[in-house]
């Protein structure tokens, strides 16, 4: 295609184009020079001194989903707090080490790591560096006095859910499925499979819920976190064996997953997609036009959170844990799709959320944070 | 033996890049296959770089330093040296286009044609600033780890010595491993059974890890090796999928008969400490005995390749195959024990990594290293010793990109950009002969 346009090109014709980019590119050039204007520092200089860092899992700092998250919180704390901020990406496991290794050689006061695989790494640079402070984010297995885990009951979130997929499905059965059967993704699998159930006790209904199963801690995955069309596989899989509500946890899958019910949709299907970690409306409005809702964890608020404390002087080991209560977990808008959702139903929601905040309904996981 | 010439494809020249065999004439100098009567002839200093230097046609007068000097100059390790210095510079340009602050200035490049040129400069020598000292030395830094970035580079470094001497050896013999991967991965898997669910004294331990890793590797390798003897297999094919099947078997062994019981994620338990290479600075830096393992092999391959019987037998193959069996050596046998020591020196690399830096199994153990050592065997022109100090080059990449991404806020992307462009230039000799107006060695082809 290429070549051939060039081909047709006589020589002199070719010669003009690139002279008329040239100018093009030369005239681009052609800006008033700014006033040689001094560091306008207006911020107190404690934050200005305080290093925020930030280290991915493999997904990287545009994975709309945790690492995403967390980025935009520390983000958000250089641009409200006038803190510095230093990031790095992982690609591999290996990177891990060197990367919280330089990070502490740079100063990094605080160093916010994602994920649970950075668990290892994060608690040996925090026992080399004892001076400087951690935060994990969906891990609680670190006991160190300079390490701070953030952990969300996501289960609560997905709680209700699971019992609004369950009241706006039409086919009676509504799925799910994960990136890989490991506890921060079987929480939003168990709290969605108890909202069903606590649907069908309630309104006496009979939805199934495909893709998990909670008793045996078994479902559907898709077995990676990286490979977009297993979602779009997995969700077709879902599709065929007839839910209409369909939630992923694994990810950038959720694309995949996306993609499935736009195409099923063309052929006159009525699928809705529950979206997981951010708003989907926001974060992936490709799909609004079938994002029912989203289970979300405010990580980002949470960072910021983190990285003020400590910037006051006020940082402790003790774990954060995101619920309805402290607004750590919630379930999104319904945005475009509201008039799918009963004023009765919202209702109920709205009932549901006071009783799990009160203890009276208990949402229970495995995977729960204790 | 005649059931097994039929079955290895006819054209075996190699294409490898490092041993530019000549077919037609065998430069196997002394048909007696004696090691010894070719290190007669003016050979240089114990293992060099440039690797043997057995020239028949040459005057043996020509003194070992001249010889070296004219290798480097008109040879591949020159044409290896300007591949980097080029693979740089482009990434300098893509490092400065890349930058806001550069494309900021270069908006009022006519009101002020120097801030253009400051902020390049500012950008590229920060950048490189950064991965030159995230490298080498860093007195800015807060930790001592951090200082002696050297350090850090040498650990980067030792898996991928081990994994580049395998590619290497392979090359010799016309084999293009591309499954260093998969066999790091067994290497690292059969290593991890002996490391965290075998109780042993120390060094027994340690040692007993080292073979089973070998063992692993070996296994792994041999199986390709096997099936290009026996069958004719193409080794390229066969190494991809074998690397492909590696990392499902390890996925699936690590969420079963390995997994910790302590996790529900699809990671072994810790390595017993006695199963773990001692660190050689102390708990401050990563540097661990592994290093003397991979320098040790450097030696071994340079000796067995140059000085052995079987090492002049694989560069007989590997130069023609079908005149290596004419003159009667068993081509069939001599690709499946190179592919042996190949895979088992992948699986040492395995073990460096698992039992130096990573404690931890899990399906990403091998990481880049697999196609890593792959570049680092190009550019270290299938040398022992020449890839050897390329897997330095490529540590320093490692450990400096880790230092420029997060101190210069340079994508580390750019350092695989570099890396890839190195492959690139090395791939395609006459580029850089031309780049640089460099006169075709008229040597070339004749060192094996």
């Amino acid at each position: 295609m290429l070549l051939s346009t060039a081909k047709t090109f006589k020589r002199g014709a070719l010669v003009g184009t690139i002279a008329l980019s040239a100018t093009a590119l030369l005239l681009t050039g052609c800006g008033e020079a700014p006033p040689a204007a001094g560091e306008s520092s207006s911020q107190n200089p404690a934050a200005a001194n305080f290093l925020g860092c930030i280290v991915s899992d493999s997904g990287g700092f545009d994975d709309q989903s945790f690492n995403q998250s967390s980025y935009e919180g520390l983000k958000s704390a250089e641009k409200d707090l006038g803190i510095k901020l230093k990031e790095a990406q992982s690609s591999t496991t290996a990177d891990f080490a060197p990367n919280l290794a330089t990070m502490a050689s740079a100063g990094c006061n605080l160093t916010v790591t994602v994920g649970f695989l950075l668990a290892e790494a994060t608690g040996t640079a925090a026992k080399a560096n004892p001076d400087l402070h951690y935060a994990i984010i969906d891990d609680n297995s670190i006991k160190a006095d300079n390490v701070k885990p953030i952990v969300y009951d996501t289960a609560q979130a997905a709680f209700m859910a699971g019992y609004v997929a369950a009241s706006v499905s039409k086919t009676g059965k509504v799925g799910t499925f994960g990136g890989i059967n490991i506890p921060t993704v079987t929480i939003f699998m168990d709290g969605f499979a108890q909202g069903v159930d606590y649907y069908n006790t309630k309104q006496g209904k009979d939805v199934k819920l495909l893709g998990w199963d909670a008793k045996s801690q078994q479902g559907s995955f898709a077995n990676t976190f990286e490979i977009i069309q297993e979602g779009t596989k997995t969700t077709n899989n879902l599709i065929a064996e007839g839910a209409d509500v369909i939630m992923p946890v694994a990810g950038p899958l959720g694309k995949g997953a996306g993609d499935a019910i736009l195409a099923a949709n063309k052929t006159g299907k009525d699928v809705k997609l529950v979206w997981v970690d951010s708003d989907g409306f926001l974060t992936a409005p490709t799909y609004k036009e079938i994002l029912l809702t989203s289970v979300i964890k405010t990580m980002g608020e949470a960072v910021e959170a983190v990285v003020k404390e400590d910037l006051d002087g006020k940082f402790d080991a003790t774990p954060y844990i995101g619920t309805l209560e402290n607004g750590g977990v919630a379930l999104a808008p319904f945005h475009d799709l509201d008039a799918s959702v009963t004023a009765d139903t919202k209702t109920q929601l709205e009932e549901i959320k006071k009783s799990i905040v009160d203890g009276s309904i208990k949402v229970e996981s495995a995977a729960s944070p204790k | 033996m005649s059931g097994t010439d039929k079955n290895v494809p006819a054209e075996q020249t190699p294409g490898t890049p490092g041993a530019p065999g000549n077919p037609g004439a065998p430069s196997i100098p002394g048909a007696t296959g004696t090691p010894g009567a070719t290190g007669a002839a003016g050979k240089p200093t114990a293992p060099s770089a440039q690797g043997n230097a057995d020239k028949p046609g040459k005057p043996e007068k020509e003194s070992s330093a001249s010889q070296v000097v004219r290798e480097i100059m008109s040879g591949s390790a020159m044409i290896s040296v300007l591949a980097v210095v080029v693979a740089l510079v482009i990434g300098g340009i893509l490092i400065a286009i890349t930058d806001t602050r550069v494309t900021t200035a270069f908006g009022y490049f006519f009101g002020d044609p120097m801030a253009t040129l400051k902020a390049i400069w500012a950008s590229i020598s920060e950048a490189y600033g950064a991965l030159w000292r995230g490298a080498t030395y860093d007195p800015g830094a807060r930790t001592w780890q951090g200082r002696l970035g050297i350090f850090e580079t040498l650990t980067f470094a030792t898996p991928l010595i081990l994994s580049g001497l395998s590619v290497t050896l392979a090359f010799r013999v016309g084999l293009f491993n591309i499954g260093a991967k998969g066999q790091i991965i067994l290497g690292a898997t059969f290593a991890g059974v002996v490391g965290f669910m075998i109780e042993l004294p120390p060094g027994i331990h340690l040692l007993a890890v080292m073979v089973a890793g070998a063992i692993g590797g070996a296994l792994w390798g041999g199986i390709a090796g096997f099936l290009k003897a026996k069958t004719g297999a193409h080794e390229v094919i066969v190494t991809i999928m074998l690397n492909y099947i590696a990392v499902s078997l390890v996925l699936y062994l690590l969420k079963n008969q390995l997994r910790d019981p302590s996790s529900s994620n699809p990671i072994s338990p810790r390595m017993h400490e006695t199963a773990m290479f001692p660190l050689l600075l102390g708990p401050n830096y990563r540097l661990h005995a592994g290093l003397i393992v991979a320098i040790l092999a450097v030696i071994v391959v340079s000796w067995l390749l140059n000085r052995s019987t079987l090492g002049f037998e694989y560069r007989a193959i590997g130069a023609n195959p079908r005149a290596a069996r004419t003159a009667g050596m068993l081509v069939s046998r001599g690709y499946i024990t190179v592919m042996l020591i190949s895979g088992a020196l992948a699986g040492l690399a395995g073990v460096t990594q698992l039992a130096g830096t990573e404690k931890i199994l899990d399906a990403d153990i091998a990481g880049s290293i697999g196609f890593d050592a792959i570049t680092v065997a190009l550019l270290g022109r299938s040398k022992p010793w020449g890839t050897f100090f390329a897997a330095i080059l490529f540590g320093a990449f490692k450990a400096g990109g880790t230092s420029m991404a997060i101190n210069a806020n340079v994508s580390i992307d750019i350092v695989a950009v570099v890396q890839s462009l190195i492959v690139l230039f090395i791939a395609a000799p006459p580029l850089i002969r031309s780049i640089f107006r460099i006169k075709e060695a008229r040597s070339e082809g004749v060192s094996a």
